[in-house]
């Protein structure tokens, strides 16, 4: 359930990330209308997911770091991790947020209004606008480092770390399928 | 009887005169509101235009007789955003440079009883002409009435949001319109 929830959010994460620096430029047009809300759409179902996925975690232990990690990895990584948790969090709100503050109300799959808490104002709009891209900014440096260390555990400590998250690729022989 | 009985006598007076000859007529631009919403994705979008003028003659006692005209300057629209502010000004939207006014001029005012009217006339917009009806409350404070109404016009009637625009699937067609109009009981009108 962790390793799914952790490869859907990835996934959703990705392209909701590359969707909103391709449509924040783009001129006018009902395609330009099309792609906001549907990032919004994505926005709120991420959110929704991060929710159970936040669920899981706090009523689940996940596997222990491999033994013999240096201290400063352990806490670099359970930053790391704990950020991306804040921003899985931040990012979506505020989004929605913004999209308050410049008057456009998000309605979920064009069906489900979600209540505009903030009062339409421009400049809040802009500075909301600015948090939510830089947050993103953020994340993806985030992310960059979780991959990193991911791949430095795998190529260079050979240990699970990366592997027991791809239950698909793991070596039948290797895994116990706990 | 001093000076200021008098004043009062004579203001008494003309109230009543006029509470049974009243006629609204002057418009108090700010007071009064054009607004619209439009839905974009689903997502109600409101606007308004902030410059219009309008000729009124509305006497309680001949409803029949009112009289409505009303000019939108459509440059002075707030669709929402200042993207949407200059793309609706573009020759798909309102070609606001070569038609810069949308025009509502009144054929009929019929009454529904109560409060409630009901205006026929002819509406503008982009170089065509077409009939419509609207529901209108009113209602009378001291020496102003309030005109209050909303009405759906759809967009594509008047070529509103042509070529790639055309698609009612991200702007829906429907465009709901309201209306606040306050006019008061001004100079009388000679007839």
């Amino acid at each position: 359930m962790a390793i799914a929830l952790h490869w859907l959010i990835a996934i959703a994460i990705f392209g909701s990330f590359a969707l909103g620096i391709y449509m924040a430029d783009l001129p006018l047009s009902p395609q330009k209308l099309k792609l906001y809300s549907w990032h919004k759409w994505a926005g709120v179902t991420i959110f929704l997911f991060v929710v159970v996925r936040l669920g899981w975690r706090l009523s689940h232990r996940p596997p222990e770091l491999p033994a013999g990690m240096p201290a400063w990895q352990s806490k670099a990584a359970e930053a790391t991790h704990a950020l991306l948790y804040v921003l899985m969090i931040a990012i979506p709100l505020t989004g929605w947020l913004m999209s308050s503050a410049k008057g456009f109300q998000t309605v979920w799959f064009g069906v489900l209004p979600l209540p505009d808490l903030l009062a339409k104002n421009e400049d809040l709009g802009k500075l909301l606008a600015e948090v939510h891209g830089l947050l993103n900014w953020g994340m993806a440096a985030l992310v960059v480092a979780h991959v990193g260390a991911a791949l430095k555990h795998h190529l260079m400590d050979r240990d699970d770390v990366l592997t027991r998250m791809l239950p698909f690729l793991r070596h039948p022989a290797a895994g116990d399928m706990k | 009887m001093n000076w200021r009985h008098s004043l009062a006598f004579g203001l008494l007076a003309a109230a009543l005169s006029s509470a049974q000859a009243i006629e609204f007529n002057q418009l108090q631009l700010n007071k009064s509101a054009l607004s619209f919403v439009s839905k974009q994705m689903n997502v109600p979008v409101e606007g308004q235009f902030k410059s219009f003028r309008s000729k009124l003659a509305f006497d309680p006692a001949k409803p029949a007789a009112a009289k409505a005209e009303l000019e939108i300057d459509l440059a002075s629209i707030d669709a929402g955003s200042k993207d949407a502010n200059d793309e609706v000004a573009s020759k798909a939207w309102f070609d606001t440079k070569a038609f810069p006014v949308a025009k509502f001029v009144s054929t009929s005012f019929k009454s529904l009883g109560g409060n409630r009217y009901e205006v026929a006339g002819r509406m503008t917009i982009k170089g065509r002409t077409l009939d419509l009806t609207t529901p209108v409350t009113m209602r009378q404070e001291g020496n102003s009435a309030t005109f209050e109404g909303s009405l759906v016009l759809k967009r594509a009637d008047y070529g509103i949001g042509e070529g790639m625009w055309a698609d009612f699937g991200t702007v829906a067609n429907e465009v709901q319109v309201k209306f606040r109009l306050v006019a008061t009981a001004g100079a009388a009108t000679a007839k």
